[in-house]
């Protein structure tokens, strides 16, 4: 199925250039909120320094959550913050995208038998892409924000803003499977015997 | 005071229509040619901001759209279209909605009268500075506005110190363009411009000591009204999230974004025409130059290459200077930029009225002399320090066998340590 033709009943309407043109402008200039719940902060910081560059790929940070498209889970989140955590997501401006960064975000971490820690962010937030590491290094998460890069290229914009998309009928490649492929290309050949 | 759009008119051969009519329409063109022109401006100046961040701090910056990141401008400006309008619940929806257009207004407005030319020029008014500096205060308005209907604490704490801000700068800032307007005997920018001359010594800049720092006087001002950091209070993202602006997403946000930059190449602009003698041309009168195309363009070509340095000295200010405290702010507005402006405009009329023109040559020799050797001293030591960047800090880890740590590179003092070892071989 050719993802850039959208079907109407009186044959098919060429929408996908302009889709993509406005997915390869919004991949381009993905702003992320600049907060942090814990010690992964430090090395999103350092994503912005000198040695990874992140301003490179039009990633720079926002103060504030209404201008920002990617808000990243850094750190440990504990019960009391998550209900602010949860605010600042709501705060921010669609489409919005959400990155679990290292241990403490994705499952808990070393913390996970702590009574106040939340046992990973996606239990309070749709998280689209998970990062390794404790913490990961600034690399790791430069990869994620591309990640979610290639997410936002693929999205059918367009039919999203006008409600019709997810289709059941039309089956677009879901973010799902699209980062099961990356995660796949990432790891490589299986080493035999 | 006559219009281009009335030139453009008359060039037409439009006569036959009604001449109302046909000046409003051609005002309309004009006026989205000058808008589209400036929204081009801001958007290169946001992209040269990221560049020159990136090399201050020793990063890229922007480089993966377009040559050199050129192109990373219309991404996020095609990113913040698609992006979704929030409107706080809490907010003043009237008010929300409307409080880009003061400053996008204000600031767009302001380039009608802004000399590009000796002919390129939408309105030469012949109360040029005073239009200027009325119509950018339209933008006090619209931050008020911004700042009050977000119903945001920080919001209105920006809002409010922009406000206060804005008002403070405007005074020294108009004084310093009045010492010129008291030399030059009037207020029509293009007038002013014609009083100077291409080379540097003929400018207003170098033509007595109390407009050379007359002209410090403005520049500083100017960047304080356009909220630019080291007076960026309105802003400062460690007290103030992100200020006045910080409830607005999508366009409206991308309004004020776009004011803000175009108002960094506006007070370049001004401080070209008022100072550094605009589109005049070395060895060329404004006779020769009307007559010849190519001098216009050149003029053009100049004026641009000016106030162009001007926004990249705004833009190096940024990422060099720390910010001030809101007293110190105050301070420096109302306890020395205020006195000495007053002072500059009083030299500058005793100037006119006591010194004999002999002297004022002399005086106008000596300014330029002062004047050119200090610029020269400052650029030697700026190349000096681009020079020895590596002397104090190294980011350089992948200079020992391939891919391993060495950590004597890290050393502090590594460029000492560079040259120790510079006959060495990779041992």
């Amino acid at each position: 199925m050719d993802p850039y033709i959208e079907r109407s009943p009186d044959g098919a309407v060429a929408i996908g250039t302009l889709d993509s043109l406005l997915n390869l402008a919004r991949k381009n200039s993905e702003w992320y909120l600049l907060f942090a719940t814990a010690c992964c902060g430090i090395e999103l910081m350092q994503t912005g320094g000198p040695r990874t560059d992140a301003d490179r790929f039009g990633f720079v940070f926002r103060p504030t959550p209404r201008q920002a498209d990617t808000i990243i889970l850094a750190g440990t989140i504990t019960y009391k913050m998550a209900s602010r955590v949860r605010l600042l997501y709501e705060q921010m401006a669609e489409p919005r995208y959400v990155i679990s960064m290292g241990s403490c975000a994705n499952t808990g971490g070393p913390f996970y038998d702590s009574y106040p820690v939340v046992k990973g962010g996606d239990l309070i937030l749709p998280v689209d892409v998970y990062v390794a590491g404790c913490p990961p290094r600034p690399e790791a998460l430069i990869e994620a924000l591309m990640l979610v890069q290639d997410k936002m290229a693929r999205e059918p914009w367009l039919r999203k803003a006008r409600g019709r998309w997810p289709d059941p009928k039309d089956p677009w490649p879901q973010p799902s499977a699209v980062l099961g492929s990356c995660a796949a290309a990432a790891k490589g050949p299986t080493p035999k015997g | 005071m006559q219009l281009l759009a009335e030139r453009i008119a008359t060039w037409l051969g439009m006569e036959g229509l009604p001449r109302q009519a046909v000046v409003a329409g051609v005002v309309l063109v004009v006026a989205l040619v000058v808008a589209t022109v400036v929204l081009t401006i801001a958007g290169i100046l946001t992209w040269a901001e990221r560049r020159v961040a990136g090399r201050t701090q020793s990063r890229v910056g922007p480089n993966r759209v377009g040559p050199l990141g050129f192109l990373q401008w219309v991404a996020d400006g095609i990113k913040l279209i698609t992006k979704e309008d929030v409107i706080p619940a809490a907010a003043d929806r009237t008010l929300f909605r409307l409080a880009p257009y003061p400053v996008i207004v204000g600031i767009f407005a302001a380039f009608a009268s802004v000399p590009f030319g000796q002919k390129l020029i939408a309105a030469d008014l012949n109360v040029g500075v005073l239009y200027l500096m009325a119509i950018t205060s339209l933008v006090v308005v619209g931050v008020l506005m911004a700042g009050w209907a977000s119903n945001n604490k920080w919001a209105l704490l920006g809002g409010v110190r922009s406000a206060a801000q804005i008002v403070s700068y405007e005074v020294p800032s108009v004084l310093a363009a009045l010492s010129v307007v008291l030399l030059a005997g009037t207020l029509s920018l293009q007038g002013i411009i014609g009083k100077q001359g291409g080379w540097p010594w003929e400018w207003y800049l170098f033509y007595n000591p109390f407009t050379f720092v007359a002209f410090f006087l403005f520049f500083t001002s100017a960047v304080a009204e356009g909220n630019r950091t080291p007076f960026d209070l309105p802003e400062a993202e460690s007290e103030l999230v992100a200020g006045y602006n910080v409830e607005y997403s999508g366009m409206r946000f991308a309004g004020f974004f776009l004011g803000e930059f175009a108002n960094v190449y506006l007070l370049s602009a001004i401080a070209t025409a008022l100072f550094f003698g605009g589109w005049q041309i070395p060895g060329v009168t404004p006779d020769m130059q009307a007559a010849s195309p190519v001098w216009q363009a050149v003029g053009v070509g100049l004026f641009a290459l000016k106030a162009g340095t001007g926004a990249f000295v705004v833009l190096w200010l940024r990422w060099t200077m720390p910010r001030l405290r809101v007293d110190q702010l105050m301070g420096l507005c109302y306890r020395y930029l205020l006195p000495l402006s007053f002072a500059m405009l009083l030299g500058n009329a005793a100037y006119v009225w006591l010194v004999p023109q002999w002297a004022a040559w002399v005086v106008q020799g000596a300014t330029t002399t002062v004047g050119l050797a200090v610029a020269g001293v400052f650029v030697r030591r700026v190349f000096y320090h681009i020079r020895h960047v590596g002397d104090d800090v190294s980011l350089d880890l992948a200079r020992g066998e391939s891919g391993t740590f060495d950590p004597q590179l890290q050393v502090r003092v590594y460029g000492a340590f560079r040259r120790r070892h510079a006959g060495d071989s990779a041992s």
